[in-house]
């Protein structure tokens, strides 16, 4: 029997008996939201190549064209979309982690005090208006939707370019991503105790069922949706400059 | 083939951890080690144990860093190259090496309103349909272990004991208020004495649950929006200020 000195409960952060490599999902996850955050940021303040023949950024959609405005249109555009990513639940769990590193990683200790306030207090508490960002940014789909429409128009005539399918993947993307969203799992009928008890709570149930099934992979959606918009944008950006053609496949 | 267990030997007051050499056999767990040692090495070990099948939920500690229950946890997942850590639940106050007071836990559970029935059907029974009761059959799989507690850095690392309920009784208030058949509402007890506010769903007690329940998806965030419904959705609340309504009893 050997006797090692150490002690239970460790104050200092970091301190953990984790063996794995834990700080390395909270680096990855931070890394890779700030460089799309940056990406984002850098693509909205461009006001230019976003918008070449049928193919429009999902950045600067739905389109304004008035000049009028004391700030790029991308700005007000994004705007909903961006804090209904902010109020997330999964994005949430990801910045806190990464960020806020409260805490860094499970069982691992992170900066201690009883003055943490959770969601309880300005900003967090606005976490709490989540749903309200859903409706508007749930506004934005048949925009996208009729981009992917207008993806197909080559000149007045159908077609199918490489610019086409990145953009319906995107709007793809961006419809599970809202449509697995937790607020709108609990709108579409979690609110409700008994679903048997009327046609209505029925059809509700049934909703609901397809909600949660999408809600499982909230994350997934969460970044593909991310990746794609930024694709989607870069793609455009590219083709619009002159930097690739677009190849046409139908 | 031997394995080393660095076991923490202490109580209230403090303590260290010991190095303790066990031979391997297949299929060995964590929990069939910490009898090797009992029974060849330390005696007067202590470790709160009962079914050594996942089912009791006795037998939690944390091996290695992460909360787990030592009869679940078998060695063949570790080098046996290192020592392997065992040490009690670090949100709980030591008793005695491995086992600690986990009591704060049951004077929780008493503050949670219980269920409360609808009036039953004329002929004196009630009915329930399997869509209905569903949901609510995932929170019932709970065996009460107490890792989803103790990994919460709400309760470990910010010790809102006194405010704050913790995830194992999210998921018991989810049972109770997403039951067909209980009408009493638990959003202010949610809002006010458990503090689900407090919960920045960080997804940690999802990640040990050894049951696979989702607490943070299932449970918790379907509680704080319903939480959200009659505190904070400022069109509900307008509407009530309109119609003179009260939330739900």
């Amino acid at each position: 029997m050997m006797v090692v000195s150490g002690e239970l409960r460790r104050p200092r952060f970091g301190a953990t008996e984790r063996r794995d490599a834990w700080w390395v999902a909270p680096l990855l996850q931070g890394l890779v939201l700030a460089s799309l955050i940056a990406y984002a940021n850098w693509a909205a303040f461009q006001g230019t190549n976003y918008h070449v023949g049928g193919y429009l950024s999902p950045l600067y959609s739905p389109l304004i064209t008035v000049d009028w405005l004391p700030v790029p249109p991308s700005f007000i555009i994004l705007l909903p979309p961006v804090l209904f990513r902010a109020t997330c639940y999964y994005y949430r769990k990801a910045y806190y982690r990464s960020y806020f590193l409260d805490p860094p990683a499970c069982a691992v200790a992170e900066i201690r005090g009883t003055s943490y306030r959770g969601e309880t207090a300005f900003p967090f508490v606005l976490q709490n208006l989540h749903r309200y960002l859903f409706f508007i940014t749930f506004l934005y789909l048949p925009f996208l939707w009729s981009d992917v429409v207008h993806a197909t128009n080559f000149g007045g005539s159908f077609g199918i370019g490489v610019g086409t399918l990145i953009i319906l993947l995107n709007t793809s993307a961006l419809t599970l991503y809202s449509f697995s969203c937790h607020s709108a799992r609990h709108l579409i009928g979690g609110n409700l105790d008994c679903f048997s008890c009327s046609a209505f709570n029925r059809a509700r149930h049934a909703a609901w069922s397809r909600a949660s099934v999408l809600n499982e992979r909230h994350m997934l959606f969460a970044w593909l949706s991310f990746f794609t918009v930024c694709g989607a944008d870069l793609y455009v950006r590219l083709v619009a400059s002159g930097a690739i053609v677009d190849p046409r496949l139908l | 083939m031997d394995a080393v267990l660095r076991i923490f030997r202490g109580d209230a007051q403090g303590g260290q951890f010991q190095d303790y050499t066990v031979p391997l056999h297949e299929g060995m767990v964590v929990l069939d080690a910490i009898h090797h040692v009992q029974a060849h090495a330390a005696s007067d070990l202590a470790c709160r144990w009962n079914c050594k099948a996942g089912r009791c939920g006795s037998c939690s500690a944390e091996v290695d860093g992460k909360p787990k229950l030592m009869c679940m946890t078998r060695m063949d997942e570790f080098q046996p190259s290192e020592p392997i850590t065992v040490a009690p639940l670090k949100a709980f106050p030591v008793i005695k090496d491995l086992v600690c007071d986990v009591s704060w836990n049951y004077e929780v559970n008493k503050r949670i309103p219980p269920f409360h029935p609808k009036p039953p059907e004329p002929d004196g029974t009630w009915r329930m349909q399997q869509e209905d009761i569903d949901r609510v059959q995932e929170f019932r799989k709970c065996i009460e272990c107490f890792l989803c507690q103790d990994v919460c850095h709400v309760l470990r690392d910010h010790e809102k004991k006194d405010s704050f309920a913790g995830p194992r009784f999210f998921v018991r208030v989810a049972s109770l208020e997403m039951h067909p058949l209980d009408v009493a509402s638990r959003t202010a007890y949610l809002e006010e004495q458990g503090g689900i506010g407090l919960c920045n769903i960080t997804k940690c007690c999802t990640e040990v649950c050894p049951e696979s329940i989702r607490i943070t998806d299932n449970a918790i965030i379907p509680l704080k929006e319903r939480v959200v419904d009659d505190f904070y959705d400022p069109v509900r609340l307008a509407w009530r200020w309109l119609t003179r309504r009260d939330r739900a009893p």
